[in-house]
């Protein structure tokens, strides 16, 4: 896992319209890095939608949150349109997971995805914040972003 | 506006929805909008013990909800909350107004008063606190079940 101190890796994904989102678009501003699994998962759908409850509040601590995963940009779309979610969804598709390596938070073989993971780089680009769940199975409830940013 | 921050969820109160008998019981999250929560339902419902309802919608996946957690706060202030909760959960597919106002018909309620109370801004803020608690406890899926302010049950899922 990336340590906090350490300046986030750079990277450049396409969102779920497909554009190419940069984390260094987000300069200037901070950034929730959400690293999960995958689209349509039952957990990661509840995770989504229960931070999408509560994303105002999160705006207000001047922070943005952005999702990670494995699957590719269409799927991001659809997961988005099923969930009701308007957070925006970053596709780690080709290398695959080559993002989600890079701090650490890939799941080797046989589950080949990010775990779930929360990364809150600060506005100069540096790690702030992280926490890793114990396994995929389980979220970090919204609390605990609000913990991070109290 | 009040922290997010983790803290317990509240002990039962006297503003909270009680059924069942006893001093023992269970706390449930729970989302009226929710398939999960509906199956589970019946089942808790038939637990011996005290059973505590607090409101968990979550509008972005499931838009109907608010509109049922007020109904049901409506129909709570005239002493049928946990009917219009065993209502709602039985029949999932007609919870548009009109399938409301028919059961607020069958349960003997007053439709004037429902409309207006559904509507009524206190409804509101109570649903928000107990979906606040619930954020601050760590729910994160429903339902969530806690036994004496600890989480005991959350629905099985690999990832």
């Amino acid at each position: 896992m990336i340590a906090v101190g350490e300046q986030a890796p750079d990277f450049t994904l396409r969102n779920q319209d497909g554009e190419k989102v940069s984390l260094s678009d987000y300069r200037g501003r901070k950034v929730m890095l959400v690293f999960y699994p995958g689209d349509f998962s039952p957990v990661c759908g509840d995770q989504l939608s229960i931070y999408q409850e509560v994303k105002p509040e999160i705006a207000e601590k001047g922070v943005e949150l952005v999702g990670v995963s494995v699957d590719s940009f269409f799927a991001h779309k659809a997961f988005r349109e099923k969930l009701g979610v308007d957070t925006t969804l970053l596709s780690d598709f080709e290398p695959k997971g080559e993002v989600a390596r890079a701090y650490g938070s890939y799941l080797d073989a046989p589950l080949g995805f990010a775990n779930r993971t929360l990364v809150l780089v600060d506005e100069d680009g540096v790690v702030a914040w992280t926490y890793e769940s114990p396994n995929p199975g389980e979220f970090p409830g919204a609390n605990v972003i609000f913990d991070a940013l109290a | 506006m009040q922290t997010l921050t983790s803290a317990p969820i509240p002990p039962v109160g006297p503003e909270d929805h009680l059924c069942g008998e006893g001093e023992e019981g269970l706390i449930v999250y729970a989302d009226l909008g929710c398939p999960h929560c509906a199956a589970e339902w019946g089942k808790l419902r038939e637990r011996p013990g005290r059973l505590v309802f607090r409101h968990f919608p979550v509008a972005s996946t499931h838009p109907r909800s608010p509109a049922l957690h007020a109904a049901a706060e409506a129909a709570g202030r005239q002493g049928c909350f946990f009917e219009m909760v065993d209502s709602l959960y039985a029949d999932r597919g007609r919870v548009d107004d009109p399938h409301l106002w028919e059961r607020v018909e069958r349960l003997g309620l007053d439709l004037r008063r429902f409309e207006a109370d559904r509507r009524d801004e206190e409804v509101e803020a109570r649903v928000k606190r107990d979906f606040r608690s619930g954020i601050r406890g760590g729910v994160a899926g429903t339902p969530a079940v806690f036994d004496a302010c600890t989480l005991v049950a959350v629905r099985e899922r690999e990832f």
